[in-house]
């Protein structure tokens, strides 16, 4: 027995001497990557749903199958459920890029889990849209650490049978009109929507920012939820969660993507969705690599690839976002007309009223250095225990 | 018989509940599996055989049962080795911490999956051992090996110590017994331990959720991905009703080598 | 160095010389052979399983970055336990967890005994037989399959809905914790019925035959006599329900919208608190490894 425990403590003193030298970030970072090799035969990526077709669902939408008999780097794409679980993933060290949302991509940058992008490489980049480039959620002191894949707005989806009059505003989802037959999506970043709408409802809190809150309007927002919650909301983590509690009638409004819009209407259900006056969250993605990938150069082949007019338009006409380069919108309009306007592409000015999700920071991320905001452990913490009770 | 009529015909109509009971779901997802609409709405629509033509012919699922097969073997290959070496040690000699052997085989089973999930996980991420396969199998077998452990020192309680003696007495070094006599003996119980460690390995998606990677999918991994596509629902009903035909030939086998013992651990 | 105890049949003479010679070297000492057969299981488990553990102890001490989400090795803190304590939902989520598992195990030994007791003493040797193999047969149709198909069942327009919306009554919806009730109780249902089948098999008919002989009606012959033999089984079978319940994750988020231990776990390691989800998974290693050694006395690892 004592010889057991010895070898116990001894075996758990290598373990924990290996846990020094190996794992991420315990090697040097690899510096600004300065060529683009050959495809080593394989990709991990880690995406949004939907972002990686390769014609299963229709045939007409594959941007997979071109790129991996062009390049012989064979993609295995695992879908996130949300931003917090995309930078968990990404901390395994077992993916090569990811297609980050702003509440994620500064954490990456952050927690040196992706390296800067050489965009010099890629030939495509220079065609992108100049209002997407450079933005502060992917460009860190003029480094640049990623390339951008579209952009939306959460839309309010709704029964149309039961839903008789489109909504104006995102108040039905608040106010109990429906009852438990509400659509939640079931993240912590969905805090910033109730912190929206009370910038509607009370102004009074004097929210500046959705996504951060000091005490008392952070206080306002969970009340708000938990309110919500106990009507009987219902809370989605995969699109095909959501679509099947819309289909099975669980669920008659609530937040969602232009994708499962799309996907329900291709369906024939009596489902649209609006993005109401007020505004309303949304998401920039952006394609970042791990800092010690294992296949570098097929990332960079696939970001390339991405930003090509023919991929970035199939993608962001099926997910229903909006292109990212005149090319791009060019081909998305031959296969969908009016997807530019409709998505305001290059409308910097709608993107306005769209509050893109960034991560809650305890300094407020201003510069007023007397305000103190809930940062991010705070939000993760309120929603666990909202979901939790 | 002990039992009163009335308790028989009470147990006899029990016992069809309960069965229908446990096979309601298989006939539902049955059902869904030639169901002409995608949407898995009650009643179903109309009859299509499409679904296991899409399934055949999708290379995923090719590749997510080959996984799981060679990932089922392995496991199970390390599982028998362990298991017996730790059954015969602990049901043929006498050593101090013999009831703490077998305590701590049972705590792979039986501590929740989630926590064995993340303690691999985390490290095999600390250690720097890429995921794949190999962490799979590690993951599987670790928990099969008490399995295997329990029918073979079940079935070592029931030999009779002679044949082993007389086999030392005729000269044979300790070896050449257990080669052929214990051996051969156990057989019984190696087959039905190996073939219930690969019904677990191949159904088990908590822990392997865990620790495969991106690019390795088993059958249960490929069935967690497919049923966040509401696309792919169809294929996956097929899948799993395959597999449920399928596998009467080895839960038929294991119980007829079992020949009317008791059922070991299954899981 | 060290030879496996199995050597091959055709070996040459000389190799069959090297085996002997070993042998008889081994053969005295006891305790020598005792440490070469548990080395492979025990080095695997200890550093396969108890390493990892280990190490999934040691985050739960360790600090992490709240904007990165990164875990600082050998940043000691008690930060995770604070939050555990501090925040109400996971005393909640705790006692609603044990309280499912506890219905689920008391359900599942309800449903299981009858078909149990039919299968080990009134069935035929043909039927019984017939009655493992259908016992076992859904343990291979995919977890993932068997909730998701209870999910649909449970559904808006699902099968329960259907049934029940010409009397007007609506069906349960997802939003119901009973549903997982339901669902679990029916996953680990066959792990219930074959260790009771096992032990109500073992029990001589003659002591059923002499109970009643005595006078003693069914119902006392069932307390006095078949209970206490048959309960090792029962707790055999219970540490299963028990555990699976504890930390199933699954289940509870596809058909009931609840959060149980296994969620809390799940979600904190994968939405990136690992040392949450390390501290807090210290509870169910707690409970179960008191509820095996409970059982071990009371028997139960001899009807594993």
């Amino acid at each position: 027995m004592r010889n057991r425990r010895w070898l116990g403590l001894a075996v758990g003193a290598a373990l924990v001497a290996g846990a020094c030298t190996g794992g991420p970030g315990g090697t040097p970072a690899p510096s600004l990557q300065t060529e683009i090799g050959e495809g080593e035969g394989e990709l991990n990526l880690v995406i949004w749903a939907g972002y990686a077709e390769r014609g299963e669902v229709d045939p007409n939408f594959d941007w997979v199958t071109p790129f991996e008999e062009e390049t012989g780097c064979k993609v295995n794409a695992t879908a996130m459920t949300d931003s917090n679980n995309g930078v968990s993933l990404m901390q395994s060290g077992d993916y090569d890029g990811i297609s980050a949302s702003g509440d994620a991509t500064t954490r990456l940058i952050a927690g040196g889990i992706v390296a800067p992008v050489n965009t010099a490489l890629l030939s495509n980049y220079a065609n992108v849209f100049e209002g997407l480039k450079n933005l502060p959620h992917n460009t860190v002191d003029g480094v640049n650490y990623g390339v951008p894949h579209g952009r939306g707005p959460n839309l309010l989806m709704y029964n149309t049978e039961v839903v008789t009059e489109e909504p104006t505003s995102w108040t039905p989802v608040w106010d109990g009109t429906y009852g438990g037959k509400v659509s939640v999506y079931d993240s912590s970043i969905y805090i910033a929507d109730a912190a929206l709408h009370l910038m509607t409802t009370k102004p009074d809190l004097g929210i500046t920012n959705p996504y951060q809150l000091n005490e008392e309007q952070f206080n306002e927002a969970i009340a708000l939820l938990e309110a919500q919650r106990d009507a009987g909301a219902l809370y989605w983590g995969t699109y095909a969660d959501q679509i099947a509690s819309y289909t099975a009638g669980d669920v008659v409004i609530g937040t969602s993507w232009q994708f499962q819009v799309n996907l329900m209407q291709a369906d024939n259900q009596p489902i649209a969705g609006v993005l109401p006056e007020e505004g309303s969250t949304g998401w920039s993605d952006t394609w970042m690599i791990a800092k010690n990938a294992k296949h570098p150069n097929c990332m960079y082949l696939w970001m390339n690839h991405m930003m090509s007019a023919e991929a970035n338009g199939q993608a962001t006409v099926w997910f229903g976002e909006a292109p990212t380069s005149p090319q791009a919108c060019e081909y998305a309009e031959s296969i969908s007309p009016g997807h530019c306007e409709l998505t305001h592409a290059n409308d910097e000015a709608y993107y306005d009223k769209i509050w893109y999700w960034s991560t809650p920071q305890a300094d407020c991320a201003d510069a007023d250095d007397a305000t103190t905001c809930k940062d991010q452990d705070d939000w993760v913490e309120a929603w666990t225990t909202l979901r939790g009770a | 018989m002990v039992e009163s009529r009335g308790a028989r015909i009470a147990l006899r109509i029990a016992t069809v509940l309960v069965l229908g009971f446990l096979y309601l779901p298989i006939l539902v997802l049955a059902i869904y599996a030639f169901n002409e609409s995608r949407i898995q709405a009650w009643p179903p629509v109309g009859f299509t055989l499409r679904w296991f033509g899409e399934a055949a012919s999708n290379p995923a699922v090719a590749r997510a049962v080959t996984n799981s097969l060679v990932a089922g073997a392995f496991a199970t290959l390390v599982a028998l080795v362990l298991g017996t070496l730790a059954a015969l040690a602990v049901q043929r000699y006498e050593f101090f911490g013999r009831q703490t052997i077998s305590f701590f085989l049972v705590l792979p089973i039986a501590l929740p999956g989630v926590v064995t999930g993340i303690a691999l996980r985390t490290s095999f991420v600390t250690l720097g051992i890429d995921f794949g396969l190999l962490t799979i199998v590690i993951g599987h077998a670790t928990f099969c090996v008490v399995i295997v452990y329990n029918n073979v020192i079940a079935r070592l309680r029931r030999l009779p110590r002679s044949p082993e003696e007389a086999s030392a007495d005729l000269g044979a070094d300790g070896f050449t017994t257990f080669r052929r006599i214990t051996l051969p003996a156990m057989r019984t119980a190696l087959l039905s331990g190996g073939l219930l460690a690969f019904a677990l390995s191949f159904d088990e998606i908590i822990v392997t959720n865990f620790t495969a990677g991106a690019g390795t999918q088993t059958i249960p991994m490929w069935i967690l991905t497919a049923i966040q596509r509401p696309n792919e629902l169809p294929v996956v009903n097929v899948v799993a009703l395959v597999l449920v035909v399928v596998s009467v030939v080895p839960v038929w086998l294991a119980q007829r080598i079992t020949g009317g013992e008791a059922a070991g651990v299954t899981r | 160095m060290t030879a496996p105890p199995v050597a091959t049949s055709d070996a040459a003479p000389v190799a069959a010389g090297l085996g002997r010679r070993l042998a008889r070297r081994l053969h005295p000492r006891r305790r020598l052979q005792v440490a070469m057969l548990l080395a492979g299981p025990v080095g695997w488990l200890v550093i396969a399983y108890l390493g990892a553990l280990f190490i999934l102890l040691l985050n739960a001490f360790w600090e992490k970055d709240a904007f990165t989400g990164r875990v600082e090795p050998f940043a000691w803190s008690l930060n995770a336990f604070e939050d555990l304590i501090g925040n109400e939902v996971y005393r909640t989520i705790t006692v609603r967890t044990l309280g499912m598992a506890v219905l689920v195990t008391a359900t599942d030994a309800l449903l299981a005994f009858p078909i149990a007791y039919y299968m080990a003493r009134i069935a035929s040797p043909r039927m019984r037989n017939l009655l493992v193999i259908a016992v076992l047969m859904p343990l291979w149709a995919a977890y993932l399959v068997k909730v998701y198909a209870w999910r649909t069942i449970l559904q808006g327009n699902g099968l329960v809905e259907w049934v029940l919306s010409p009397f007007g009554i609506s069906g349960p919806g997802l939003d119901e914790l009973m549903n997982s009730w339901l669902v679990l109780s029916y996953l680990w249902l066959p792990y219930m019925i074959l260790p009771i089948y096992a032990g109500l098999e073992r029990i001589p008919t003659s002591l059923l035959e002499a109970s009643a002989d005595l006078g003693a009606g069914a119902a006392t012959t069932f307390r006095r006599v078949i209970l206490p033999l048959v309960f090792p089984a029962l707790v055999a079978g219970s540490i299963f329900t028990f555990s699976l319940t504890l930390g199933d994750y699954i289940t509870p988020d596809l058909v009931s919208d609840a959060k149980f231990i296994g969620n809390v776990i799940y979600d904190n390691s994968s939405l990136g608190n690992l040392p949450l989800a390390a501290a807090f998974s210290l509870l169910p290693m707690g409970i179960m490894t008191v509820y095996l050694l409970l059982a071990r006395r009371l028997g139960a690892f001899e009807s594993l």
